[in-house]
């Protein structure tokens, strides 16, 4: 993977882990609303040595929670290796760039760029939405930083080591469809993505085999967003309700008919994930589920794709 | 040693009436003359960086700000500082400027500076993008340092976020806010002393004071109006390393005045460097002496060295055994590198 | 425009008495806004605002209008659009940190109130802006809401 940097402080878990070549795992958690440290570790320490690295969410639904660097710093501290979010809504290239070294020092390997929900659809509405980057600024401002220097020139050394992820959107693509948004965002930087829910693995493989004749697959790591349903009437209002994402009536057949929605919602995701391993492209899985950190660790160990996984060197 | 908001030198109850555990509201409420100082942060990905810094001014330093993008240049930010800081055994106050986050990134910011042991903060309006090397940068200010501190203190005493929603666990922090005696609107400044106290402010740090006759006036007026029992202040100060530095801050910081006696005495000295620690001096023991003044903050920029011999012959922490602190960080300095483990 | 807010914080006493006046017929024309409908009257009034104020104070129209509790300098002129200012990097010569050739909108704001009859309302804390206000009457709202201080919630508070 040559758009993956060589010689640098950091490298994690999870950087290691895909340029095995092994199937990686990674969860997501919410910080907490709490000037609590021990909040953080009650919900994220169930993933522990399950999922390779877990995402915190940076302000998720435009609402102010503990700062996710913060909790990212904690969770790095009790041997938890996060992928710390960063949106551009709620702060500009000097906090951006002040909260990306932070990151690095106190041992927080990855990022995902992200947009960020509008103010309007938190409960801090009245607040000013800054985006004073979009995305793809940002993925180059953590290069920037990566090679050695601050976007206004300034060196910095050592430099720091971070492993730069973007999100995508597995859907299913017209004859008109074109790969520049992600291509831009490869160049800009990005080494690895995480996408949104995919539930429908037929969807998934065209868009995978797509992405594959452009080359993409080549240049960076895939990560599929998957995650336990808990009933029909979830799947129905995700299909309504959440942009991008399609739950496939075969999957909320089985939910209806389930005695235990629940239960049956980790089986069916325990299978996916199986599933995702087979799938040319794929480099991963990511899972994400609010407040769902029990269910996302049964899931993992019920799927059996850890034990699948080489021994680490 | 945890990570939850406790005095990482003195696990002992904080005295009755305190905001916070931590150790530079206990020193203040002590009624001792408090120091603080300010840490430039390195532009390095390596924790050890920072440590070194602090080092110097970890002895005679009650306090140790972590400055956040101060000038509107880019270094560490202000809480990954203070997570270092507090990890090593220092107090630190975290600073934060209005330039940069908007309210939801900042009421996020101050969860997550308690968490990681943040016991002090101190709120800043922000110098303007213009002085940076950034200048295109976006100036966000969503809040202003007065909003800002109303916005903690609801966070701390009424255990909720500016929307409504409330917290599980408040921050427990003591509450600071930035002041300058020296510039314009003269006879406005107590009156803005005035209302940052209302809005929450504890304790303030004042701009570099070269010039103790405006400060002696302020303070007057600041007395009269009974501020100093409401709030702790601490003035600022800084060593001059020549007579052209100082024309060079004259004429290219706004905020900061030096008098021409000051520039004067420092051209007409053999060695300017060391005329301008004595100044520093001088001027910390006539501010000791002014009543009302709770503390100094040192502001010694790429002169961090020479903070301890300031402190120490200035005489205002005889008496005072110098903290241990940085003893303890040497335990805790390993950086945080991730090593492939099973 | 520059010199004219300028002059406005000169004649900040006369402009007070002249705004309490209007805030009075205002007052009395509730009624009347109410049938025509004060979403109606949004689009209008808005831009007489803008026109009026816009010329005597450089209104930047954030729908939360300050001026009589910032001396009638209008704090968004201010760089950093401190509702609470000024901010510690005044230059000697009372000029703005950001911009040095404009006098700050701060130390304006603390003229003007010296020469207003109610002008030490600038020590009340102000709320931070709701940016959902910004480009609406505000005006209207004050009317609307029937209380002069609509704009800025100052009770009790010092």
């Amino acid at each position: 993977m040559n758009d993956v940097a060589q010689t640098r402080i950091g490298g994690g878990k999870l950087e290691a882990t895909l340029r095995r070549g092994d199937f990686a795992v990674t969860a997501e958690t919410s910080p907490p609303d709490s000037a609590d440290p021990a909040r953080v570790l009650e919900r994220a320490g169930m993933l522990k040595g399950l999922a390779d690295a877990v995402n915190v969410t940076d302000g998720a639904g435009a609402r102010a929670h503990m700062s996710a660097l913060a909790c990212a710093a904690i969770l790095a501290r009790d041997g938890i290796e996060p992928v710390l979010q960063f949106t551009v809504r709620d702060r500009n290239r000097l906090a951006l760039q002040g909260d990306l070294l932070g990151a690095a020092a106190l041992g927080v390997p990855n990022i995902l760029c992200l947009y960020g929900d509008d103010p309007s659809a938190g409960d801090q509405p009245d607040a000013k939405g800054v985006y004073d980057l979009d995305t793809r600024d940002l993925l180059s401002t953590a290069r920037c930083m990566n090679q050695g220097a601050f976007p206004g020139g300034r060196a910095i050394s050592p430099a720091p080591g971070l492993f730069i992820g973007a999100a995508d959107a597995p859907r299913p693509l017209d004859e008109n469809w074109k790969p520049d948004g992600i291509l831009a965002k490869i160049d800009a930087g990005a080494n690895f993505f995480q996408t949104q829910y995919c539930f429908d693995m037929d969807v998934l493989r065209r868009y995978m085999a797509r992405l594959a004749d452009e080359g993409i697959t080549e240049r960076v790591y895939y990560l599929i967003g998957i995650g336990p349903l808990v009933s029909a009437k979830s799947a129905r209002w995700m299909n309504d309700k959440l942009f991008g994402v399609h739950v496939p009536e075969s999957l909320i057949a089985r939910l209806d008919g389930a005695e235990d929605q629940r239960a049956e919602g980790r089986a069916i995701c325990a299978e996916l994930l199986a599933e995702l391993r087979d799938i040319d492209g794929v480099s991963g899985a990511h899972l994400m589920a609010p407040a769902g950190e029990a269910s996302i660790a049964r899931v993992i160990e019920d799927s059996g794709v850890l034990v699948a996984r080489s021994p680490a060197v | 040693m945890g990570l939850g908001p406790v005095d990482p030198t003195n696990p002992d109850q904080p005295p009755p009436g305190s905001s916070s555990p931590g150790r530079l509201e206990r020193v203040l409420r002590a009624g001792k003359f408090a120091v603080t100082a300010e840490l430039n942060p390195p532009d390095s990905a390596d924790p050890r960086d920072v440590y070194e810094r602090a080092l110097v001014l970890g002895e005679v330093c009650d306090a140790i700000n972590a400055t956040d993008a101060s000038g509107a240049n880019t270094h560490m930010s202000s809480i990954g500082i203070c997570s270092l800081l507090s990890n090593a055994g220092y107090s630190p106050v975290m600073q934060i400027s209005c330039r940069d986050r908007n309210r939801i990134a900042i009421q996020g910011d101050v969860l997550g500076a308690a968490a990681i042991g943040v016991c002090s903060i101190l709120c800043l309006t922000g110098d303007g993008v213009q002085a940076g090397d950034q200048p295109g940068a976006k100036p966000v200010f969503d809040l202003d340092s007065i909003s800002l501190l109303e916005t903690i203190r609801t966070m701390r005493d009424a255990s909720r976020f500016l929307s409504g929603r409330p917290l599980t666990t408040p921050p427990k922090v003591f509450l600071g806010a930035a002041a300058n005696p020296f510039v314009p609107p003269y006879d406005y400044r107590p009156l803005r002393l005035a209302k940052k106290i209302a809005a929450g402010a504890q304790f303030v740090q004042t701009q570099y004071c070269y010039d103790i006759a405006r400060l002696e006036s302020y303070m007057e007026r600041v007395r009269d109006m009974g501020l100093d029992e409401r709030c702790f202040i601490l003035v600022g100060v800084g060593p001059l390393a020549s007579a052209r530095a100082a024309r060079w801050i004259r004429s290219n910081v706004p905020g900061v005045h030096i008098p021409d006696e000051i520039i004067a005495r420092l051209e007409g000295a053999e060695k300017q460097k060391l005329e301008g620690k004595r100044i520093c001096v001088e001027l910390i023991q006539a501010i000791r002496d002014i009543k009302g003044v709770a503390g100094v903050h040192l502001m010694a920029y790429r002169q961090e060295e020479l903070v301890s011999e300031i402190i120490t012959e200035s005489g205002v922490r005889s008496g005072r055994r110098p903290h241990d602190h940085h003893k303890r960080a040497q335990k805790n300095t390993r950086p945080i590198v991730h090593k492939e483990t099973t | 425009m520059y010199a004219v807010r300028r002059w406005s914080v000169r004649n900040a006493g006369m402009l007070e008495w002249l705004y309490n006046k209007f805030f009075s017929l205002l007052m009395r024309l509730h009624p009347l806004f109410d049938r025509i409908g004060y979403s109606r009257l949004e689009a209008p009034m808005a831009a007489a605002e803008r026109v009026i104020k816009g010329f005597m104070f450089d209104c930047r129209m954030c729908g939360q209008c300050a001026l009589r509790s910032t001396g009638m300098s209008c704090p968004m002129n201010c760089p950093k659009s401190l509702r609470n200012g000024p901010c510690g990097g005044v230059r000697l010569d009372g000029g703005c940190e950001v911009i040095p050739t404009m006098r700050c909108v701060w130390v304006e704001a603390w003229d003007g109130a010296q020469r207003m009859d109610n002008g030490m309302v600038i020590t009340l804390v102000q709320d931070p802006l709701d940016q959902r206000l910004s480009e609406t009457s505000s005006w209207l709202r004050v009317t609307r809401e029937g209380n002069m201080f609509a704009d800025q919630e100052s009770e009790g508070r010092d």
